[in-house]
């Protein structure tokens, strides 16, 4: 199996700004456009007052692995994590196109179940486990749903395909020969606009499955 | 001197073949960099600020606030004091800032005073419309004569209302200046002439100006300019002096980038006691947002109706100006036309396949469309299967049978492709065209490698990047007849170089080797040849470079196509939830370069045929004048499980493939519309006067109202 196994013993506390702002938060990121990146000048509301469960609105440090690698960096808490992954850590697979739990072009796996990445804050995926679609492999080295997609034609401009071919491999690692019930479940949750469906049925009908972790 | 042709079909080893896009690896494991996905250094990320109302007057903006704002690093007033607004989410003010959400903060920091103005938005009311204009009126014959002695007549009013590109990679870019030269990652259909729009509007060279767009993520019709956000993220880069990315947010995609005209009419047609069609009378009408909209063309298809008169008004509304959408014009009179001759043929009492058959010579290629009528009533077993309204089965669920037929033209644009041929044997093709998802990278390859006899892996192909030959914009089907014809002539011009080269070596003449299985020999005995590495060796020390261009000689390329489309559908007459079981495609395509690819564009054709006819519509709202669905929650695209059974059929082969390559993207969304429109009448016996078939619309029909539009 060419998928990720994720462990469940991730789940730490996850994120807390004390040791953000010691850690010197700029540091922790790649070049590009930083999601929620605050220096100095916007950082003004950070005091001390520090509730016990409240953070933000500054920048608050976290760490969570991303595609087998743990990843840190300083996020305003009303980011998301499909934005602290784009802009942020430059992981630009999963495609941000409703930004509101629609369309599925964002989903990624969490702790192995699939999500939409657009409605998940980037602090509540703190201490967990993020596979995206370059997570599931390579172009040398494709998960079996990967290379199904390219088989059978299951895209034409590619934008919605990372998040379908998660949530295909999700499907299929769930229900290897899914029923119709299962396949609306498992696929109803993402759109395609220049209508690749039929290779997608290809896809899933092949039984491609084994291989992604969880589900 | 050169002749310019295709293999003949027993010497294809490419074209016509099924090889997979060479990009799937990369846009299936998510290593494709869109522009979207461009994250340069330092990049800033750019909003817009747009206006809340359909018709208004700025008397007011203040940016200070704004200005002041930790991380803002540019405001741009883009429509300042006194600017009249013309619809809902036209362009204000922009910001550049640290991050989206510190611009998207500054944005609801800045004030704007507007004057609210009167507007209109609902373009089905035309006599309410105060903007409405005739926009032509044609008559030839003597429809009234012909009508008054005419054996059955029906009239009909129908329409579709204004649909979203929705395009899932928003309309955006992301531009970088070092010092006079711009650098713009564009979402783009037009990689080659972007360059001269965005010099223009920004005072600098177009040579100065680089466009580039590996991967782009969907356009149809609606990516072909700069766009004025495109200027606005070249400008805040400019001041900024750092990368600006600038991509609309959803709600502004759906409202602002992209739309497909409306198309309303009352038609009047009529036919003979024979089945023949002899009067037709359309008064129709639509809107493209403010520029209003041009005529369809009516009758559709059977464009020889021998008594007929036309008239159009366009209707400006206060919405944002349409956009070319994937064959423009056709669905609506495809869908306005198939209706009313489905409902004449059930006055008649025919099968409107017999029907459409018998007026056939009112098309300009019935031969074309006889063939495919035929072919797609025994894929969809209709002799035995159809049944004239009427004869409803027994509890709430219908199903139904219906029918259209479609043209497009789809010639090659103008395009040069430069072709080298490298003393190692490396072969290469760079061409300023873009690969917008219907695979044009992979097909320009298939054409370079059948051409030097070779496999795919064994040649690289270059495009996307206005610093390569300039090749048309991807609209109109024209890309594949373009780029496969420029780069087939340099193609075949570069291998003649290569095999004057080699002709002495074989002690033959240049004109009696063929490159084919990576070999180049003399025809007839492949004993007399060398591999292809040796035979490009040959050339000497400096590669050979060939430019190749569309249009020029040789008969590569033709346009001009039909296609008929038969829809199977379910209907439950409890709930008005329409169910597309089945969609047929027959289609004529000329000479496929690769099936798998060419098929594809004909499924997706019919996967948003099934969306526009069931679920897409924009919703403006009268009173707001803004839309009520500028997302994806209300704006519903088809599903997966939305589209039932898709069975497609290309007429190629011999006695379709001497017209050479001709454009496939367009002509296979025309008809899903109408197809799926007459089904649902032959299932429920009634007519379903507007698109797409909602629930509500249904409900009305059967319970013999017109219902809103």
């Amino acid at each position: 199996m060419k998928g990720r196994r994720v462990t469940d013993d991730a789940k730490r506390s996850g994120f807390s700004r004390r040791s953000f702002l010691r850690s010197g938060a700029a540091g922790a990121l790649s070049g590009g456009l930083a999601a929620g990146l605050l220096t100095g000048e916007t950082a003004g509301a950070a005091t001390d007052a520090e509730a016990a469960e409240t953070v933000g609105p500054g920048p608050v440090e976290v760490e969570l692995e991303v595609n087998g690698v743990t990843r840190r960096l300083a996020v305003e808490p009303r980011v998301t994590l499909l934005d602290g992954l784009r802009d942020g850590l430059d992981v630009t697979g999963p495609k941000r196109v409703c930004d509101r739990a629609t369309c599925g072009a964002c989903t990624v796996l969490e702790d192995g179940r699939p999500i939409y990445a657009c409605s998940r804050l980037m602090i509540e995926s703190a201490g967990r486990s993020i596979t995206t679609v370059e997570g599931l492999g390579s172009p040398d080295a494709m998960h079996d749903v990967q290379q199904a997609f390219v088989d059978n034609d299951a895209q034409q401009c590619g934008y919605c395909t990372p998040g379908f071919v998660v949530a295909t491999a999700a499907l299929l690692a769930r229900h290897p020969a899914p029923s119709e019930h299962e396949i609306e479940a498992g696929l109803g949750g993402n759109f395609c606009r220049c209508g690749t469906y039929k290779g997608i049925r290809a896809v899933v009908a092949g039984g491609t499955g084994g291989g992604v972790s969880g589900g | 001197m050169a002749d310019y042709s295709w293999p003949e079909a027993d010497r294809r080893a490419q074209i016509g073949a099924r090889p997979a896009r060479l990009d799937g690896a990369v846009k299936s494991t998510g290593f494709a960099k869109y522009p979207s996905d461009q994250n340069p250094n330092g990049l800033l990320a750019a909003k817009i600020l747009t206006c809340p109302h359909a018709h208004a007057r700025i008397v007011g903006i203040d940016t200070s606030a704004a200005e002041a704002m930790p991380g803002v690093r540019v405001v741009q007033v883009i429509q300042g004091e006194g600017s009249e607004i013309q619809w809902a989410g036209d362009e204000v003010a922009a910001v550049a800032a640290v991050t989206e959400d510190v611009a998207r903060d500054a944005l609801r920091a800045i004030r704007v005073d507007y004057e609210v103005l009167s507007h209109f938005v609902t373009e089905e009311d035309r006599d309410g419309a105060p903007g409405a204009r005739p926009a032509g009126e044609r008559a030839e014959g003597d429809p009234d004569a012909a009508f008054a002695t005419a054996h059955r007549t029906v009239e009909r009013t129908l329409g579709m209302p204004q649909m979203a590109h929705m395009c899932l990679e928003p309309h955006g870019q992301v531009c970088s200046w070092d010092g006079d030269e711009l650098e713009v990652h564009a979402s783009t259909q037009a990689v080659s002439t972007l360059a001269g729009q965005f010099a223009t509007e920004l005072g600098v060279p177009a040579s100065q100006v680089r466009i580039r767009t590996e991967y782009m993520g969907g356009g149809f019709g609606s990516k072909f300019s700069p766009d004025r956000w495109g200027i606005v993220g070249a400008e805040l880069a400019r001041k900024a002096g750092a990368p600006v990315k600038l991509f609309l947010e959803r709600d502004q995609e759906v409202t602002v980038a992209g739309s497909r005209p409306s198309a309303f009419a009352r038609i009047r047609a009529a036919a003979d006691e024979q089945g023949r069609l002899v009067a037709w009378d359309s008064d129709s009408w639509g809107s493209g947002g403010l520029p209003g909209t041009g005529q369809t063309p009516l009758p559709y298809v059977f464009s020889r109706l021998p008594n007929r008169r036309t008239r159009h008004t366009s209707v400006p509304t206060n919405l944002a100006g349409s956009r070319a959408w994937r064959a423009p014009n056709h669905p609506q009179a495809c869908f306005l036309t198939m209706a009313v001759l489905d409902d004449l043929a059930d006055e008649l009492g025919l099968d409107p396949i017999d029907f459409l058959d018998r007026n056939l010579d009112l098309t300009g290629r019935p031969d074309t469309y006889r063939e495919q009528l035929a072919i797609a009533a025994e894929m969809a077993s209709w002799k035995e299967r159809w049944q004239p309204r009427g004869r409803e089965r027994e509890g709430a669920i219908q199903r139904g049978l219906g029918v259209s037929v479609h043209t497009w033209g789809g010639r090659g644009h103008s395009s040069n492709c430069d072709v080298t041929v490298h003393p190692d044997g490396a072969v290469e093709a760079r061409i300023g065209s873009q690969d917008i998802g219907t695979g044009t990278r992979t097909i320009v390859a298939q054409v370079l490698a059948e051409t030097f006899g070779l496999e795919l892996h064994q040649v690289r192909v270059s495009l996307g990047d206005n610093v390569y030959p300039q090749s048309g914009p991807s609209g109109g089907s024209s890309t594949v007849g373009g780029v496969t014809a420029s780069t087939r002539r340099a193609a075949q011009d570069a291998l003649r170089e290569v095999l004057v080269h080699v002709a002495p070596r074989l002690a033959a003449e240049p004109e009696q080797l063929v490159a084919e299985g990576g070999r180049v020999f003399v025809d007839g005995d492949s004993s007399r040849g060398m591999s292809w590495r040796e035979a490009a060796a040959q050339i000497g020390g400096a590669p050979i470079s060939v430019q190749g261009r569309n249009p020029g000689p040789g008969r590569l390329i033709s346009s001009g196509v039909g296609g008929v489309q038969i829809a199977e559908v379910e209907v439950d007459t409890d709930t008005g939830v329409v169910h597309v079981e089945r969609m047929i495609a027959v289609q004529d395509c000329g000479l496929i370069i690769n099936r798998r690819l060419a098929e594809s564009q004909v499924y997706g054709g019919l996967i948003m045929g099934v969306g526009y006819a069931l679920y897409e519509e924009w919703i403006p709202d009268p009173v707001s004048g803004r839309l009520l669905n500028a997302d994806m929650e209300f704006y519903k695209l088809a599903g997966l499980v939305d589209v039932g059974s898709l069975e497609v059929h290309m007429m190629t082969g011999p006695g379709y493939d001497e017209r050479g390559v001709i454009g496939l993207g367009e002509p296979p969304v025309i008809s899903p519309g109408a197809a799926i429109s007459n089904a649902v009448a032959n299932a429920i016996g009634v007519r379903v006067p507007y698109l797409p078939l909602t629930p509500d619309r249904v409900l009305d029909a059967l319970a013999g109202r017109g219902g809103p539009a």
